[in-house]
């Protein structure tokens, strides 16, 4: 890998480029799954390749090739430049780069079970034990259980003299039980949904998920569910478990501190950002218990935002973005952080695997855990409280959201009084921050991973990982996604 | 691409030789790969320009009714035989599936003409200067441009042991930009298998009249609104609804056309067809089993007609693959992809002049189902949502958050355009009219 690397570096030196770097990368995955008794797929990737990124008469370039002889390598090489050189047709300024050390390091992620040595029988044995459980409950129409494991290893050079190999294990599993009914659709999924949970872990995440105990419950809410009530419609104290606020953070707060969304990168696609350069600092984003920070250091936990060095070989850091309430930081890169002035990146550039350039992408942003009891965040006289992602869009600025849920129930004086179906709420993204009211301790925080963020043109799929505890917010909308 | 089809023909034949090495007779070999380009601007300017090449081998044995797949990128010697060991040894620890079924034969297809010379060897710099005159008019408005030109070549093979050898090339270019203005935005976007499909210059004149027109934006209150909806609305909306159109999620009990096959639920004037033939389409003429693609009449005049079959789900309800089938083993089965819906005769124009009152749509966002059975869902409205009034379009209004029943919808069209090919982002390309609907049921508004 190293030595791909440095041929392709070797290749774009010395032909007017201001700086290069590049990515060869080697990744495995196995994904495995069940479905109503039987196997649904077992398959195993691998892909190899290499991205070679060159900065030439101030404007990027990027090639990437699957062909890995040195003819491959080379013409990957100058199609790069070309492509840079093409891009002063349509240039306003030189690109500039905040600056950065060099480093030399060899980073491999914890794992303590490699998935890739337990045998393709005993993870479909597990899971066939967890599709059985789902189906023994009358009314499920549909059990699936899955799998996906990845080894990741990256090899970065840079004109800047880096040399960097890092190594990343992640793993994934869940579940979800189907009922369809009387012309009625109700899903019930665990951990979470999109596939469950995923970190950076081997094999150990799956022991560690209690699949098979948690699996007779979901199937009896998956049937129990076309009975219940629809969740009312009004303003409500509203209650999310972890796994949805985790993907609240990820909509409202993660995509809109991508510095560039901010200053239009994204603008034909994914969108732009209501935090304009001048609310730093100065905006209102949460209440005063309201602290989230971007942290990809393995201190922040095994996320799948998790690693050493960014993808532009900008070591992982701890960021703050909101501290009591308070919008103070984003997420950068080199050329961002240079734009905006800041001194140095602070190391959110990732791409999703050697055909890609990186982007600025999540690493793990994460609400810290606040002072209440779960008692205490459960303790409103009347709120609705939901668990577990169904739906969720918001706009192109990061403004209006609209999430629905799994699963609801009404709560009064802290305990649950009825079961409720179909449960969404929106809002504003700042009033909703504004109105958390209590957030979980520490002992009910939770790292969870979002395999499939999407961003980019190409489009690029990321990992993401958000830590949230659950959390009680005033007067929510709450319901109008059934609205009629 | 003809060097290609050799090179896939030889790799093929060592895996075969691979697999016979190991006693085994049954194989299928996916080739799915090709060269792509993009040049992307924001602010006016290039920022990010990339290409990247990749071909990918993915090999399906079967052995005694056992099926797994394993794919790579490494096409040399090594790499075929690495390939083919890792799909044996992972097949051989399943247990069998008494549905699967021995590999598809070969078959005669219809071949659509899909390649453009002069779209796969487009340069960089002929991308640079289209983005260039692109931007400049939208400069030239007062207004910033953002987008994305794209071209690149795609191939997909599917050969197997009993004799299917069924292969695709293709090219496709892509151009979409957005113009914005102080408070608001216009969109427009294109795509074509020949690079010449299109205008970028058009395109951009569009996106900037839509940002201009769009200003100050006014704000209304949500509520149940007459829509106009551009093509790639349309498209980006209805697109959500045909992976539900298949044999395997019917059977699954997770699609809304569990007990409504047969029935009248859309209104009299929707008729959709998947047809990939049609000249304005794109994508291969066979499925992922190199079964050949056959012409579906999915909504006849509102009544569900026909949907797709996968070999395994045409065997199990004793009906006829329709070309449908995703890549083995897999479990969503088969789906819908290259979507026709029937336009009418009315024009944009005369849609918006017989509008008393209504929201004109250019582009829709971040779509989601909300309801799986009623289907449901939600979503933004982007980059040029105006009102219409006395038959005009009379201003430019904040974006809103609809919650919207597709079955609903399509049962209160009142008017369609020709259809066209759109492009949007949520949704495969597809051949679509805009449409003109009642009570669409708008539920929020934005900040902008």
């Amino acid at each position: 890998m190293k030595d791909l690397a440095l041929q392709a570096l070797d290749a774009v030196t010395g032909r007017g480029v201001s700086y290069a770097d590049v990515r060869s990368i080697e990744v495995r995955d196995r994904e495995i799954s069940t479905k109503n008794g039987k196997v649904g797929h077992v398959s195993s990737s691998e892909s190899v390749g290499l991205g070679v990124r060159v900065m030439a008469a101030g404007a990027w370039g990027f090639a990437a090739t699957d062909d890995l002889t040195r003819q491959g390598i080379e013409s990957a090489a100058s199609l790069a430049l070309d492509i840079a050189r093409s891009g002063v047709a349509a240039q306003k300024h030189r690109v500039t780069l905040a600056p950065e050390d060099k480093y030399e390091a060899v980073w491999v992620s914890p794992c303590r079970v490699d998935p890739f040595t337990i045998s393709i029988d005993r993870q479909l044995a597990t899971l066939l034990v967890i599709d059985r459980e789902l189906r023994r409950q009358r009314g499920v129409s549909l059990a699936e259980a899955s799998m996906h494991f990845e080894r990741r290893r990256q090899f970065f050079a840079s004109t800047l003299g880096s040399l960097i190999d890092q190594t990343r294990y992640t793993a994934g599993a869940g579940f979800s039980a189907l009922s369809y009914k009387d012309g009625e659709i109700q899903k019930r999924s665990y951990p979470n949904s999109f596939g469950g949970q995923y970190q950076l872990k081997g094999y150990e995440l799956v022991d560690e998920l209690r699949l098979v105990e948690n699996a007779p419950r979901i199937a009896e809410e998956a049937v129990v569910l076309h009975s219940a009530d629809q969740c009312p419609e009004g303003e409500f104290d509203l209650i999310l478990d972890s796994s949805q606020l985790g993907l609240q953070i990820h909509e409202s707060i993660g995509h809109p501190i991508e510095l560039d969304r901010v200053l239009g990168s994204e603008a034909n696609y994914a969108g732009m950002s209501f935090l304009t350069l001048d609310q730093l600092r100065r905006l209102r984003y949460g209440s005063r218990i309201v602290n989230v920070v971007c942290d990809a250091r393995l201190e922040h936990g095994p996320g799948l935002g998790t690693f050493a060095f960014d993808d532009e070989g900008v070591p992982a850091q701890l960021t703050d973005i909101i501290r009591n309430g308070q919008f103070v930081g984003y997420m950068t890169s080199r050329e961002t952080a240079a734009q905006i002035g800041e001194r140095r990146s602070n190391g959110c550039m990732r791409a999703d695997g050697w055909a890609r350039i990186p982007l600025i992408r999540m690493t793990n942003v994460s609400l810290e855990p606040g002072r209440q009891s779960l008692d205490e965040v459960f303790d409103a006289s009347h709120a609705i409280y939901m668990e577990t992602n169904r739906s969720w869009s918001i706009d192109d600025k990061r403004y209006n959201f609209q999430f629905g849920c799994e699963i609801g129930w009404e709560m009064r004086g802290g305990k649950r009084v009825r079961m409720l179906k179909n449960p969404s709420y929106s809002g504003i993204s700042t009033e909703f921050w504004n109105a958390c009211a209590a957030i979980a301790g520490p002992e009910h925080w939770t790292l969870w991973g979002v395999p499939n963020c999407g961003k980019g043109q190409p489009e690029q799929v990321m990992g993401t990982g958000h830590g949230a505890s659950p959390a009680r917010f005033g007067k929510i909308k709450v319901g109008s996604a059934y609205a009629r | 691409m003809r060097d290609k089809r050799l090179e896939i023909e030889t790799i093929f034949d060592q895996a075969v030789d691979a697999a016979r090495a190991q006693g085994v007779t049954e194989i299928e070999a996916i080739f799915a790969g090709g060269d792509q380009a993009l040049t992307r601007f924001a602010n006016n300017a290039i920022h990010q320009n990339v290409a990247e090449r990749d071909l990918q081998l993915s090999v399906r044995p079967l052995i005694d009714g056992r099926a797994a797949r394993a794919t790579t990128n490494r096409l040399d010697r090594d790499g075929v035989r690495d390939v083919v060991a890792q799909a044996i040894s992972l097949t051989s620890l399943i247990e069998p599936d008494p549905d699967l079924l021995p590999l598809a034969g070969k078959t005669e297809y219809e071949c659509p003409k899909r390649f453009s010379l002069a779209t796969a060897s487009t340069t960089p710099d002929e991308r640079a200067q289209a983005v260039a005159e692109a931007i400049r008019v939208v400069e030239e408005a007062g207004q910033v441009a953002a987008g994305t030109y794209s071209t690149g070549t795609t191939v997909f093979s599917v050969m197997n042991s009993r004799g299917a050898t069924v292969s695709h090339d293709e090219t496709m270019a892509r151009f979409s930009i957005t113009a914005m203005a102080r408070d608001s935005s216009g969109w427009a976007k294109a795509s074509a298998c020949d690079r010449a499909g299109f205008h970028p210059l058009e395109l951009a004149q569009t996106a900037a009249r839509k940002a201009a027109l769009s200003r100050s934006p006014r704000v209304l209150p949500p509520g149940r609104y007459t829509v106009i909806l551009e093509p790639a609305a349309v498209l980006d909306l209805v697109g959500q609804m045909f992976g539900d159109f298949s044999a395997t999620a019917i059977r699954d009990g997770r699609s809304f056309l569990n007990d409504r096959i047969g029935g009248k639920i859309f209104g009299d004037n929707i008729t959709i067809h998947d047809d990939v033939l049609n000249p304005l389409q794109s994508g291969p003429p066979f499925d992922g089993e190199g079964v050949p693609r056959r012409r579906l009449t999915l909504v006849d005049h509102g009544v569900v007609r026909e949907i797709a079959y996968c070999r395994q789900a045409a065997a199990l309800a004793g009906a006829s693959p329709t070309g449908h089938g995703f890549p083995l083993p897999n479990e969503v089965g088969e789906a819908p992809v290259n979507i026709v819906m029937n336009g009418g005769d009315t024009s944009l124009e005369q849609m918006v002049a017989s509008t008393e009152r209504g929201i004109l749509v250019t582009r829709l966002w971040y779509i989601r189902e909300v309801d799986p059975y009623e289907k449901i869902f939600t979503g933004m409205t982007r980059d040029g949502t105006f009102l219409v009034e006395g038959g005009e379009v009379a201003a430019g209004v904040r974006n809103y958050r609809f919650n919207q029943s597709l079955i609903e919808l399509l049962k209160n069209v009142v008017a369609l355009s020709p259809a066209t090919r759109a492009s949007g982002e949520e949704a495969l390309d597809m051949v679509v009219p805009a449409l003109k609907a009642t009570d669409f049921n708008f539920t929020e508004v934005t900040r902008f």
